[in-house]
């Protein structure tokens, strides 16, 4: 069974999902005792040396955006037959991303990929590309993406989710729904409350 | 106050549905404890030392006496009888069963009442002046927008998963009463040059482990930009926060990070984009939220009251209480009564499923049916007539809610503490009452005089003791608990934080601290000065010789 929600349906992923290999020990940063769950906005994903040995198979793939970046004048013709998928960590700076990409809608998905459920910067991350960047085509999270964030992924632009793989897509689909008259103006529904009805 | 329409009403009723649902999803081991944590703390639930903690929203303090009789109700039903009102003027059941929790939301919903976002990271509930409307040095009316500024930031997509709380009190009064300095983001109302209203936006305030007041970060906002620019904000703040320490993800610590220059170009860059979208107010809604918060239909009433004045002269009990909690109103004949629930020796802020019949009562009676929960934990009846207070002080005295402390000494800010809160490193009501009983005398209490005495019973400064002329922290030394003590701290538009007078001591020296430290007030006051101002002129060296040199053990 798919875990991928698309446009309120589950539909099967075409896309495979490239990560670049794990070369040797990972370092655990620790503060006071305390492993860091979160990356600080602008720090590095990868190192040159990841990035090198990354494979980057044929078909639909969704490749990190460092990756894509030197990779980028390979897979320019792939990305013109909408076969490169754009991924962007939450820590990564988006614009940044944008200044790199050029045209974002020449990718004809863009994934934002969230560690960590309580991580709320995907919700700016994808207002922002909707909103400023002007992207228009598939707007996919994934990563720790759980039924209760469906709601708000949904108001902030995003129409695609992959469910973490242990839980029910079925089950996730319900909580689009969660709430049918928001009260303040988002990406899915711009006006607030008070403009759409008559109080 | 404010009244539901069908939009309201739905969307608490769904979030019942919804939180019903996550609830069965943990109990069915669906959900993880990490991943229901952020879900039920979105919904006011703690998992604390005893049993769960759950806090009520009371949006910016405003209550009907209907709802306070339904908190009564669900005290009594899933509780112990009683509850405790916070210091963001919520309300706090100590005992209920998590299993019980979506059933109490049910209820809640029947009076237009829920949990939503009275903890965890995201827009907390917005508090301000808990004399908003009645009060004689208010330039305007902060209610309809801090409705307006509820229903925006309930469930704001955007910011549902922020680094860390986020905390907002509007103020529209001339003496800041809703601390805008020591709030994530503090909007103050005035009236502009050309008479329209405007706001003027602190930023990056907040207590807890690092005190800080906030810096203005805008002078002049127009009203309607309101939702606009706190979206600027809380966006640069959502990016740029730090997520990989709890203890550093405040917004103050990225303003003072940043510097406020630095901070305040990115919000006003974000704000070019952002400015005038669908969330600018309008004249219209502004309105359509404004009459809930119209004028009471109040009497034409002379200035003075016969009876009153006569009860005055006669009853120095009544006298005293007047003195202590009845203020002036900006209508004729007309005052707001603080009802105080700090009597000497029980927990601060506590009130009983009866008390709380009582007060609805009273509302009912004489103050057209609604009431105000304070941050200092008190309720106040905004609305009462000059002859109404006699027969009110009589009724609230019977059932302990007259003390006539408010802002004297006893009328201690106070958190739950080590008593009931996991957080805690020490214990704060204990010490609380302690302090109440040494200073149980009245006549005492009042020749002190204004005094506020803030007690947190952790870092975390639930209990606002930065800001207190004396402040009390409840400090973990090897496992035991110790008692940190500031002076000089202030709320209000002058505000401070308050400077530790030195090495910290145990719980049962802390009456005869309190007391040394008046006893140095009483001997260097000159006739017109608070504690407050006594402090500030002669410095913090008297005091710290006073009390350490009566002091036989030195605690390092």
């Amino acid at each position: 069974m798919s875990n991928l929600i698309k446009d309120n349906a589950i539909l099967t992923d075409d896309w495979t999902r490239i990560t670049p290999p794990s070369l040797g020990e990972e370092t655990v940063r620790k503060q006071a005792g305390k492993v860091v769950l979160f990356k600080l906005t602008g720090e590095e994903t990868f190192t040159p040396e990841q990035i090198a040995a990354t494979q980057i198979p044929a078909g639909k793939v969704l490749v990190p955006f460092a990756v894509w970046r030197a990779n980028k004048d390979e897979l320019a013709s792939r990305v013109s037959q909408g076969e490169v998928g754009l991924l962007i960590a939450t820590h990564e700076a988006i614009e940044d991303v944008i200044a790199e990409v050029k045209d974002i809608n020449a990718f004809a998905l863009v994934a934002v990929y969230v560690e960590r459920f309580a991580d709320g910067r995907i919700f700016t991350i994808g207002n922002l590309l909707r909103t400023r960047y002007g992207f228009k085509n598939e707007l996919r999270a994934v990563g720790d993406v759980l039924r209760d964030q469906l709601f708000f992924l949904k108001r902030s632009g995003f129409n695609s989710y992959l469910i973490r793989a242990d839980r029910s897509a079925t089950e996730a689909l319900a909580s689009l729904k969660d709430f049918s008259e928001p009260y303040q103006g988002a990406v899915d529904i711009a006006q607030p409350a008070w403009r759409r009805t008559n109080r | 106050m404010y009244k539901y329409d069908a939009i309201d009403q739905q969307l608490v009723n769904e979030r019942v549905a919804q939180y019903r649902d996550q609830t069965n999803r943990y109990l069915a081991g669906e959900l993880s404890e990490d991943e229901f944590r952020p879900l039920r703390l979105q919904n006011g639930l703690y998992i604390q030392r005893q049993a769960p903690m759950l806090r009520i929203a009371v949006p910016y303090g405003m209550l009907s006496s209907k709802q306070l009789r339904k908190l009564g109700d669900i005290a009594k039903k899933y509780d112990k009888g009683y509850g405790h009102f916070s210091t963001r003027q919520n309300l706090q059941l100590n005992w209920p069963k998590l299993e019980d929790v979506p059933e109490i939301l049910a209820e809640l919903a029947t009076v237009e009442m829920h949990a939503i976002q009275t903890s965890g990271n995201c827009i907390r509930n917005i508090t301000t002046d808990q004399f908003a409307g009645v009060a004689p040095d208010e330039v305007i009316d902060p209610r309809a927008m801090a409705e307006v500024m509820r229903q925006w930031s309930t469930f704001h997509p955007e910011f549902a998963l922020l680094p860390r709380k986020f905390k907002i009190a509007v103020s529209g009064t001339e003496q800041d009463r809703a601390i805008v300095q020591a709030h994530d983001i503090g909007m103050e109302f005035y009236k502009d040059a050309k008479g329209h209203t405007a706001i003027k936006v602190w930023v990056g305030g907040g207590l807890g482990r690092t005190p800080i007041l906030g810096t203005v970060i805008r002078e002049h906002l127009e009203w309607q930009h309101a939702l606009t620019y706190c979206e600027a904000i809380i966006r640069v703040y959502n990016i740029h926060g730090r997520r990989d320490n709890a203890y550093k993800a405040r917004i103050k610590i990225l303003v003072k990070a940043l510097g406020i220059e630095d901070f305040k170009q990115q919000v006003e860059a974000e704000w070019l984009h952002l400015k005038d979208n669908p969330n600018t107010i309008t004249e219209a809604e502004l309105s359509r939220v404004a009459k809930h918060f119209d004028a009471m239909p109040y009497d034409n009433l002379s200035a003075h009251d016969a009876s009153f004045d006569s009860a005055i002269a006669s009853n120095p009990a009544f006298a005293a209480w007047v003195k202590r909690c009845v203020h002036a109103h900006k209508q004729s004949g007309y005052r707001a009564v603080t009802l105080s629930l700090k009597p000497h020796g029980h927990a601060p802020g506590d009130i009983t499923s009866e008390q709380m019949a009582v007060v609805a009562d009273l509302a009912d009676a004489y103050s057209f049916g609604e009431l105000r929960a304070s941050h200092e934990q008190n309720l106040i009846l905004a609305d009462v007539k000059l002859s109404d207070l006699l027969p009110l002080w009589e009724k609230a005295r019977a059932a302990g809610l007259a003390t006539p402390n408010i802002g004297l000494l006893t009328d201690i800010i106070c958190c739950p503490g080590g008593d009931f809160c996991s957080l805690a490193n020490a214990k704060s009501i204990p010490i609380a009452e302690a302090i109440q009983m040494q200073f149980d005398n009245l006549d005492y209490l009042h020749d002190i005089g204004d005094l506020e005495l803030n007690i947190s019973g952790c870092m975390n400064a639930c209990g606002h003791h930065h800001v207190g002329h004396i402040g009390i922290l409840g400090v973990d030394k090897d496992g035991s608990e110790w008692y940190q003590v500031t002076i000089g701290g202030k709320q209000g538009n002058d505000a401070s934080i308050g400077s530790v007078i030195g090495p910290s001591f145990s719980a049962e020296e802390m009456p005869g601290v309190v007391q040394r430290l008046i006893e140095v007030y009483i001997q260097e006051r000159t006739p017109e000065e608070r504690f407050i101002d006594t402090v500030r002129r002669i410095g913090v060296p008297p005091f710290k010789a006073h009390v350490y040199a009566s002091k036989e053990a030195v605690n390092v």
